[in-house]
């Protein structure tokens, strides 16, 4: 399994040099990378090369990785019936970047690049309908990024004297916590209440 | 061989009163004069709490639930009860599941369509009060943040016994505080 896909790689990387940034198979998984200008024709060359025939597309998603100098991840996973084989291939994104849609190679990337667009902002270029697709309507931020809170900036509530749900900033009773499964002697990075005495002793 | 004397009651009669002397005095008027003599309130609110005809509002993996309480196993609608896809056409809302922001202006909204006398049954941990998703951007705190409830059924998801018995709860409510007044 794992050596196929070695070759498949290889011929990939062959077929398109300038495109591939770099390749490899992990836990019997290929993944290749790829540069964002290569776009819509590399993966229309995967779904055509008598070799590849990725015809399904499975899925796209992004990744966040905010030290990064190009922050994001594009993540497409294809399979091929025809060759019972699968790939994944990864362009890195900088924030505010436009990619190119691949929705005229794969009509299904639609609401998948739609869901990248909500979640993380990446926008893509061609694309016959960017809007949001999951969150709520006149939603702000995109939730999926690491720097936006997971309570968000607002929350809903019947008012009683303008007979319609109305929209405030969030205001929580009790605090989010982090459990981290530590007990607090282990976990704990504060000097608990008492122990100063112990440590005084010696 | 002590032979223990057993149903002997020593503390308090806490029996109540005799059911038999009651459905007999019941059957003696109605043989004696023909018909019975209760309240309106009375027989009103006994009529409603038969036919709680249900907006079925499943949002999440609750509504399996309330679907299992539907069917024969805990058949429902053996306490009068029926499912209504229309609100127009239901007394109760049984709003089972988690309620998004986004949700949130059609949930008041199909309440506010509904006729009164209206109650609503929350069921599940994420209507009472956001549950697993309390924290979360998406989703309302709480059901109550949008329409008033009248029965809480808890748990994760609730099963369809607790929710047989939630309802149990709403009609004794409806019995204990049910008026025609407005």
């Amino acid at each position: 399994m794992s050596e196929a896909l070695m070759d498949l790689g290889a011929r990939i990387e062959a077929k398109r040099p300038e495109q591939v940034a770099g390749w490899h198979v992990t836990l019997d998984e290929l993944t290749v990378e790829i540069r964002t200008n290569a776009l819509p024709g590399f993966i229309e060359f995967l779904k055509a090369d008598t070799g590849c025939r990725f015809t399904t597309l499975v899925d796209i998603t992004a990744v966040d990785w905010p030290e990064r100098e190009t922050r994001f991840d594009v993540v497409y996973h294809l399979l091929s019936m025809w060759q019972n084989h699968r790939i994944r291939v990864k362009c890195a994104v900088g924030e505010g970047d436009m990619v190119p849609s691949i929705t005229g190679v794969h009509k299904a990337a639609n609401w998948y690049e739609r869901e990248v667009f909500d979640m993380f902002g990446i926008l893509f270029a061609d694309h016959p309908d960017m809007r949001r697709i999951l969150t709520d309507y006149g939603f702000r931020g995109h939730p999926l990024k690491k720097d936006f809170p997971t309570t968000g900036y607002t929350e809903v509530r019947y008012d009683e004297a303008q007979k319609r749900v109305v929209y405030e900033p969030v205001s929580l009773v009790q605090e989010y916590r982090q459990f981290d499964f530590m007990t607090p002697w282990e976990g704990a990075e504060y000097i608990l209440p008492g122990d100063e005495k112990g440590e005084a002793k010696e | 061989m002590g032979v223990m004397p057993e149903k002997i009651q020593t503390g308090a009669n806490s029996a109540g009163a005799d059911k038999d002397v009651s459905a007999k005095k019941l059957g003696e008027q109605l043989a004696d004069k023909g018909f019975l003599l209760t309240t309106t309130d009375d027989i009103i609110t006994w009529a409603r709490t038969g036919s709680l005809h249900w907006m079925t509002f499943g949002l999440a993996c609750c509504a399996v639930e309330m679907i299992h309480g539907a069917m024969p196993r805990y058949d429902l609608e053996r306490f009068g009860t029926a499912p209504r896809a229309s609100p127009r056409q239901a007394d109760l809302m049984i709003v089972s599941g988690t309620v998004t922001n986004k949700m949130a202006p059609a949930v008041r909204k199909l309440y506010d369509q509904m006729p009164e006398p209206r109650y609503v049954l929350s069921m599940g941990s994420c209507a009472n009060g956001g549950g697993y998703y309390h924290y979360s951007y998406s989703v309302v705190r709480g059901v109550d943040r949008l329409i008033p409830v009248d029965v809480y059924v808890p748990g994760c998801p609730p099963t369809a016994e607790a929710l047989v018995y939630g309802i149990m709860q709403l009609q004794r409510k409806i019995r204990r505080t049910g008026t025609i007044e407005r």
